[in-house]
């Protein structure tokens, strides 16, 4: 089995996410963007499983799920955030929340 | 055993009610007298419970219920096997355990200091004594101290000097014993100065105070060291009563010898300043510028006793300290045998009735203290017993002889004389006291005294036999005194203002009295009223029979049994049967002195004014008028050699050799203060305190640029950062 085109897919997914969250103004957006970088480790995490082969690919597996529901607990609470603070300023743009700034 | 077990609230509510007077005294009806009576009452009810209870555990104890728990063992952890089967071998006959109640106070440095009770048969007969003389002496007070300016304040000392008596009485460990002993010299010191606008008064007060602190420095040296003996004879010190008597009575670990002689010196030291011993009796007669009442409660059942409750109860101490069961001659027997005869002297030239009764306090403490270092533990605390009610009723019919025969004077050749036909009662009461006291069969006194004769001479103290019996002369003879010149004799008041003895108010009604509205300014001498007369029978009815606890003629020995210490802890105590020939000696010494003083006054036989015409019996007479020149050795010989060399070489050395060490250390300190100032303060550690502040103040203000505030920056510092890790991590590899 090859490896390589599952680590390029994932390495394309985080790429994008990353250029997302830096790169969008927009909080949603962002949020969007957290979850192609988690959905890249996921295929890393299960592609180094079946890699590997025996335990490991379930041990690969399992890890993927407990971060699907960790991703779907931190959206849940993010998007509760973003819209806290949409209906406080009327925007979800990143660049207005800044009132902790020092 | 609820009486017993909680015995420590007799103690607390008298202490409660001193707060209480205190507080809201001067807003209750009666100003605080009524507060307490009713705490002192209170705690009587529950002495009273107290003994009863303990008569009962005494009986159980007999019909052969022994329990054998060790309970006071357990407490210092020690197996005493050996003491248990000694003990049922029958010599001590049954053993009954004091009761204990008693909780940790606070620890310091793995030593356990408690707070608690021992009840047993001592601590339950003086806290019936207690209770019931400061009962007598708060419903006699109601009267006497009438209109008095401070009385609540009174009634408050009263209750607080009760509270402390029984603290001392039912301590368990000596260091609480120490507390509740301070506690009743600084209510002495109160009550006897109760009167402090008048300067003798306030001296007097001061000089108690500080007399019998003299003593008390023995005290604390001697608590200090029976925790020493506790620990050589247990192996773990403590201040434990109980373990300190067995540790002294020898049943666990020797315990050095030369420990407990100053442990039971020092002691005698404490006894010697708070029981009126020689020589530091001075402070008792002046202590008689207190209120009346006051003096019969020192005097009968607080204060002066205390110090005869000590060596009753620390016995063992002195036992083995002083080798009391072994000698002919030990010092505190020597120490109560001198203040037998010198007190007794001294009470034959005071005109004041209560510094007679005074000097006759310290002799019968003397009495007690001499029965204790023969070895008569039991007939020093029945003496004690007996002594409480015939002077307690002996000082209370003197207060009201001077309350409405006198014009509240106590001198009885300038104001007194011939009181037997105003004052019937008092005179019949104050008959039956000194009957009582001069040891008159059957009253308690005989009892008493007889017991204590008997143990000077079953013990081989013969001389103490015979100073004993000597005393009992004298004591005979100086009460006959007082009363020929009290009641016998013409009425020498007279010459007072507006004073004509009216007999026939005073003989037919007395107790009109009650009614009087001016009570404070009668005219002649009368009886008094009922709330004085009411104590004063009490009090003579126990001194009729009190003694018959003990009458050992008639195998009455429920006193002995009652009080007998728990004999698993205690020395074994000496019993004696009764002789009948000492008895009838030491009546007829008794009546002998009676009547040498009755020929004497009565009949002017003998030589009269003997000191007016022989040079000798001048000397003599200066001599004890002026108490054997030891007021003037204290404060002309001891006080003065301090105040004067001592306080010039004092001062020189102040001037030439401190002043100057100060001086030059006080430069010295300012050069080297200037130094560091200067220095050390300004340049070093300010200029290292000002550089880090600087250092901070300016990294942070380059830092908190980078705080821009905006969320993606902040993403992006990350992501740079774990890329310049990856960076160096893949290098590395």
């Amino acid at each position: 089995m090859l490896l390589n085109q599952f680590l390029l897919l994932s390495a394309f997914l985080f790429g994008t996410g990353i250029y997302g969250v830096l790169t969008r103004k927009h909080a949603v957006l962002v949020l969007m963007s957290i979850e192609l970088m988690l959905a890249a480790v996921n295929i890393n995490l299960v592609a180094f499983g079946a890699f590997r082969g025996g335990e490991v690919a379930v041990v690969g597996q399992v890890f993927a799920l407990f971060v699907l529901t960790i991703a779907a607990a931190e959206v849940g609470v993010g998007l509760a955030i973003v819209l806290l603070i949409y209906r406080n300023s009327h925007s979800a743009d990143l660049d207005d929340v800044d009132s902790m700034k020092g | 055993m609820f009486f017993l077990d909680n015995a420590w609230l007799v103690p607390l509510i008298p202490a409660l009610s001193f707060v209480v007077i205190l507080l809201f005294g001067k807003r209750m009806p009666f100003k605080g007298s009524e507060m307490g009576i009713a705490a002192v009452g209170a705690s009587f009810v529950l002495a009273c419970g107290a003994a009863v209870q303990w008569i009962q555990r005494v009986g159980d104890a007999e019909e052969g219920g022994t329990e054998h728990a060790f309970g006071a063992f357990g407490a210092f952890g020690r197996s005493i096997g050996r003491i248990g089967e000694e003990a049922t071998e029958g010599e001590h006959g049954p053993i009954v355990e004091s009761v204990h109640n008693s909780f940790t106070w606070f620890q310091n440095g793995g030593i356990d200091l408690h707070v608690g009770i021992q009840i047993d048969g001592l601590s339950v007969m003086m806290m019936f004594v207690v209770t019931l003389i400061s009962l007598l002496v708060h419903v006699y007070s109601v009267d006497y101290m009438k209109g008095d300016r401070r009385f609540t304040y009174f009634y408050a000392a009263l209750s607080l000097f009760t509270a402390s008596m029984l603290l001392l009485v039912v301590a368990d460990n000596t260091l609480m014993l120490l507390v509740g002993w301070e506690l009743v010299g600084v209510c002495s010191f109160m009550l006897i100065g109760h009167w402090w606008e008048e300067k003798p008064n306030s001296d007097a007060a001061i000089k108690a105070f500080l007399t019998t602190r003299t003593g008390d420095v023995g005290l604390l040296c001697g608590v200090i060291m029976t925790y020493f003996v506790v620990q050589q004879g247990t192996g773990t010190g403590s201040f434990n009563i109980e373990a300190l008597n067995a540790s002294a009575a020898g049943y666990l670990n020797p315990v050095s010898g030369t420990l407990l002689f100053w442990c039971a010196a020092a002691l005698l030291l404490a006894i010697i300043g708070k029981s009126g011993q020689f020589p530091l009796h001075t402070w008792l007669p002046d202590a008689m510028a207190g209120p009346t009442p006051v003096s019969a409660l020192i005097h009968a059942a607080t204060m002066v006793v205390a110090g005869v409750y000590l060596g009753a109860r620390v016995y063992p101490v002195f036992y083995e300290g002083l080798n009391i069961g072994e000698a002919n001659i030990n010092l505190m027997a020597a120490v109560g045998g001198i203040t037998v005869l010198i007190g007794a002297a001294l009470a034959f030239v005071q005109d004041d009735i209560k510094k007679v009764l005074a000097y006759s306090t310290i002799s019968q403490l003397g009495y007690m203290v001499m029965a204790l270092g023969v070895g008569a533990w039991t007939a020093a605390i029945f003496h004690l017993f007996t002594h409480a009610f015939f002077k307690a009723l002996l000082f209370l019919a003197a207060g009201s002889v001077s309350h409405s025969g006198a014009h509240h004077s106590f001198d009885m050749k300038k104001d007194m004389g011939g009181l037997r036909k105003y004052m019937p009662q008092t005179y019949v009461t104050f008959i039956i006291g000194t009957a009582a006291l001069m040891g008159i069969f059957p009253l308690a006194g005989f009892w008493s005294k007889d017991e204590i004769l008997l143990g000077a001479s079953e013990g081989d103290y013969t001389l103490f036999l015979v100073v004993g019996a000597v005393g009992a002369l004298m004591t005979a003879a100086y009460m006959t005194r007082c009363i020929y010149l009290t009641f016998f004799g013409e009425y020498r008041g007279g010459d007072h203002a507006h004073a004509t003895p009216h007999v026939d108010e005073a003989e037919h009604q007395p107790d009109e009295d009650d009614r009087l509205p001016d009570h404070g300014h009668h005219g002649g001498p009368h009886e008094s009223n009922r709330w004085i007369l009411a104590p004063l029978w009490v009090l003579a009815a126990f001194s009729v029979f009190a003694g018959f606890f003990n009458a050992t003629w008639f195998d009455i020995e429920k006193f002995t049994e009652w009080t007998a210490p728990n004999a698993e802890v205690f020395v074994e105590l000496q019993h004696h049967e009764f002789d009948v020939l000492l008895a009838l000696i030491s009546t007829a010494i008794a009546l002998f002195g009676a009547a040498l003083a009755y020929a004497y006054y009565w009949r002017g036989l003998g030589p009269q004014r003997l000191s007016e015409r022989n040079g000798l019996a001048r000397t003599g007479k200066q001599f004890l008028v002026n108490k054997y020149y030891l007021d003037v050795l204290y404060t002309d010989v001891i006080v003065a050699f301090v105040k004067g060399p001592l306080a010039r070489a004092t001062y020189w050395v102040n001037q030439n050799v401190i002043d100057n060490v100060l001086n030059y250390a006080g430069k010295g300190a300012m050069v080297f203060g200037r130094f560091t100032y200067d220095v050390l303060d300004q340049k070093v550690v300010d200029g290292a305190v000002n550089g880090i502040g600087t250092i901070t103040d300016s990294a942070g203000s380059e830092v908190r640029k980078i705080q821009t505030g905006r969320l993606q920056f902040y993403a992006f510092m990350l992501v740079l950062a774990v890329g310049v890790f990856a960076l160096a991590l893949w290098i590395a590899a």
